[in-house]
């Protein structure tokens, strides 16, 4: 996996969220917080604790998010992404 | 659980979206398909036959799926199939579980949820062509093994690897299924609850492990009440569940999901080699994404696709509705000369064939507007507006998807309305289908034309602005409404927009074809059947009772006009106009005309003018002929009706003598023409597309009320401020 430049803490007590990642950063999936339903619905679309996300590109409008996971695109809202908190990407 | 057709095998076919299922589904079957719809939702159902070593075998395509958990409506209906709830048919005799082997991870949760049932399975690995594309080798005998079903490598769109899984399909009986790892704590949970739904009953041994996994995980969401599931095992899966929680687990639906994964995970690993390392390199998707999705081209390819299907729905449907029109009027001429004159004759040619007409003169419109939404889906781009436009419509409360609909909603909305149906939250989709009768469609454009020929003598340049206004003004209530439906009467948890972006590729005609015949095919039957009774009924108000001397035609009173085409030639061919104009001044419509107007007198219209807007509940354009009608107009000549309007007085009330068509009264039924749901298409498609009468009902009503007091602002306003003369 191509890694980031290293700007990503990997301690718990900061976590980021995949809203705020740049387009072309990846990072490991923590967990997702926010409400069972969204999370259970990222969680089957793949987004499992543990797996890797890239934030491909944002839409012109700067909303929704592209993002590449377990090797397909998947789109969401910013507002989903800042559900899904994530770590560094070792 | 066993067959109860003697005959035919019936297998139910599974699988994700843009797995190629439907590629597939086609080369297994060919050209025996038929489709339909579930009942009570409006999930298509595509059921399609072959025969393989003298068995009949029956494939029912479910709706391209993520996971049968059960959150959307084709997620609940192919669980139901599945598990044989579905209202009179039986459990199916095995499932197809479709596979795309190039994004195997993610399509194999929901493989593997289905394999959890114990149906008999068998498992077709397909895009097996792009997977090694990518690098990726899939050792097909290894996954067979895993997974202890038959598994076939197939590539849909090259037919290869299709006999074979037709005979895996005959051959497959149940298959050796077996439970899978789970973390310590969740295995004993699940194994706990198995053995209680086994005990009472609930379900065969075989399917227990996946009904425990799929009530734990609905049970936690909330979804308990329509399992028919016994107190006994209700209790045992809380005392579970509160277990679970003591040792940590919170969500157990979300930790079942997880383990899935990691279990899919690990067994893939074993299975799937890759020549190169994962999305090392950008793929063809990639690259024309880069432009599709791209700030600027991106955004001007999009205006440009919407400007030409927009464009296309107006062009090339006309000639089209042209010709319906002319064979229309063939039939009635050619029924006038066989039959007598009177009213058996008239009621063929004006009241059947006319409402018959209003159906199919929107024939083209919606072929055409499924063509593109068609190409659209599958080649991908479909995906990308969404992506494109969410934004946007999300400040409206609404979805990506719903631009397409609205959009295509400013030619007609019934062929918009039934394009909502790629909305997959009911709720955004519903939303959508109140709103979209509020863009103005091309059959207001006459009656704007009309209206404003008669008050408006200006410039070119204030006649085009004020039409501009009526589009715009539709608009920014559509999205007013909208916003405000989500957060009233629709509203709910927040809508998600977890969208895949699958990857391009060259669309399939027969697909597309197949799809945007299916679709217009469904209109003819179910919403048609329902336009042509009311069309019948609103000729007969205007036709009855009769005066002493009929006159043999009213055809300025058919309700079958199409949206785009001049009126002109609709009006009485008869002689005399001023008796068709007596018939309907003296028929129910024109005294219900005269009952109504006090109530419409305050928006500035007389009786007549209530006759036209009446009519227009058959269709709006109706207006035009039913005003050459009752101001005595020459026939054919647009000059003379202008004139006729524009001189006509109030006949009685306080009001007499003073003009009728203002230009305050004008833009006042302009309004009222904007708002109001002035079309019974649009109310018998609502009806078909959400299977109820209750939406129809409700969005005729809002509607109406909406209209009626912005006219009543307009106009009231208007004299106030002493524009009303």
């Amino acid at each position: 996996m191509p890694s980031p430049a290293g700007d990503s803490p990997i301690h718990g007590s900061t976590p980021r969220f995949l809203s705020e990642l740049k387009a072309g950063e990846s990072a490991r999936v923590i967990e997702i917080r926010g409400d069972d339903d969204l999370r259970r619905r990222l969680l089957e679309m793949g987004l499992t604790s543990g797996s890797i996300v890239r934030v491909v590109r944002f839409a012109p409008l700067g909303d929704p998010i592209e993002l590449a996971v377990r090797g397909y695109r998947l789109s969401v809202r910013r507002d989903e992404a800042s559900a899904v908190a994530v770590g560094g990407n070792e | 659980m066993a067959a109860t057709t003697p005959r035919a095998r019936r297998i139910a076919v599974a699988g994700n979206p843009n797995s190629g299922k439907s590629t597939l589904f086609n080369a297994l079957t060919g050209m025996r398909q038929r489709v339909g719809n579930y009942p009570g939702v409006t999930v298509e159902r595509h059921e399609g036959r072959f025969s393989q070593a003298g068995t009949d075998v029956l494939l029912v395509d479910l709706p391209g799926i993520y996971s049968i958990s059960a959150r959307s409506p084709d997620e609940e209906v192919s669980r139901d199939v599945l598990l044989g709830r579905i209202e009179g048919e039986a459990q199916p005799d095995g499932v197809l579980i479709v596979v795309d082997a190039s994004n195997l991870e993610r399509n194999f949760y929901l493989a593997t949820q289905i394999l959890d049932l114990g149906i008999p399975a068998v498992i077709a690995c397909n895009m097996m062509d792009i997977a090694e594309e990518r690098g990726e080798r899939i050792d097909i005998d290894a996954l067979s093994r895993e997974l202890g079903v038959p598994v076939v490598a197939t590539v849909g769109t090259r037919k290869s690897g299709v006999d074979t899984v037709r005979s895996a399909l005959i051959d497959a009986a149940i298959a050796r299924h077996d439970t899978w790892p789970l973390p310590g704590a969740l295995e004993s949970a699940v194994r706990t609850v198995a053995d209680s739904l086994v005990a009472a009953g609930a379900c065969p041994a075989m399917a227990a492990w996946g009904m425990a996994l799929l009530v734990m995980g609905e049970t936690a969401a909330g979804g308990n009440e329509r399992w028919g599931i016994s107190a006994t095992v209700r209790a045992t899966i809380a005392s579970e569940q509160a277990r679970l929680a003591s040792e940590g687990v919170r969500d157990v639906a979300s930790a079942l999901v997880e383990a899935r994964y990691a279990w899919i995970g690990e067994f893939t690993s074993r299975c799937v080699h890759r020549d190169t390392p994962e999305s090392a390199d950008e793929t063809v998707s990639d690259r024309i994404d880069r432009v599709l999705t791209h700030k600027v081209f991106g955004t001007l390819i999009f205006a440009g696709v919407m400007f030409a299907m927009f464009v296309s729905i107006f062009s090339w449907a006309e000639p089209l509705m042209r010709w319906i029109e002319t064979g229309q009027e063939y039939l009635q001429a050619g029924i006038h000369h066989v039959l007598p004159a009177g009213p058996v004759a008239d009621l063929l040619a004006e009241g059947i064939i006319g409402g018959a007409g209003a159906v199919v003169v929107f024939l083209p419109q919606i072929c055409i507007l499924f063509l593109f939404i068609a190409l659209l889906e599958d080649s991908g781009y479909m995906a990308r507006a969404a992506f494109l436009m969410d934004r946007l419509m999300s400040a409206a409360g609404l979805h990506g998807k719903s631009f397409i609909p609205l959009l295509s909603s400013y030619a007609c909305a019934v062929p918009g309305i039934m394009a909502t149906r790629t909305i997959e939250n009911p709720r955004d989709r519903l939303a959508t289908i109140l709103v979209a009768p509020l863009m103005s469609c091309s059959a207001r454009l006459p009656v704007y034309l009309t209206v404003i020929g008669a008050v408006f003598a200006g410039s070119v340049w204030l006649k085009a602005g004020v039409i501009f206004s009526m589009y715009l003004l539709g608009t920014v209530i559509a999205l007013l409404m909208a916003a405000l439906f989500k957060k009233t009467l629709l509203r709910g948890p927040t809508p998600t927009f977890i969208m895949e972006l699958p990857p391009y590729h060259l669309p399939r005609p027969r697909l597309i074809l197949r799809a945007m015949w299916d679709r217009s095919k469904l209109f003819l039957t179910r919403a048609g059947t329902v336009i042509v009774a009311v069309c019948v009924v609103l000729w007969a108000l205007a036709y009855f009772p009769r005066v002493s001397d009929p006159s043999p035609q009213l055809s300025g009173m058919t309700a079958g006009q199409s949206p785009v085409i001049e009126q002109r030639h609709a009006a009485p061919r008869a002689t005399d106009d001023e008796a068709t104009g007596d018939q309907l001044r003296h028929s129910y419509m024109g005294r219900m005309g005269r009952a109504i107007e006090p109530v419409i007198a305050p928006l500035g219209f007389d009786w007549r003018v209530g006759v036209g807007v009446l009519a227009s509940f058959a269709a709006r354009e109706v207006f035009v002929s039913t005003m050459g009608v009752v101001f005595n107009a020459d026939d054919n000549d647009e000059a003379s009706l202008r004139e006729r309007m524009r001189t006509a007085t109030w006949d009685s009330g306080p009001r007499k003598g003073q003009r009728v068509f203002t230009p305050l009264s004008g833009v006042s039924l302009m309004v009222f023409y904007v708002l109001c749901c002035q079309c019974a298409s649009t109310l018998a498609v609502i009806r078909r597309e959400t299977n109820s009468w209750r939406w129809p009902v409700f969005a005729f009503g809002y509607m109406t009320a909406l209209a009626y007091l912005a006219s009543l602002l307009v106009y009231q306003v208007g004299i106030r401020v002493g524009i009303g003369a």
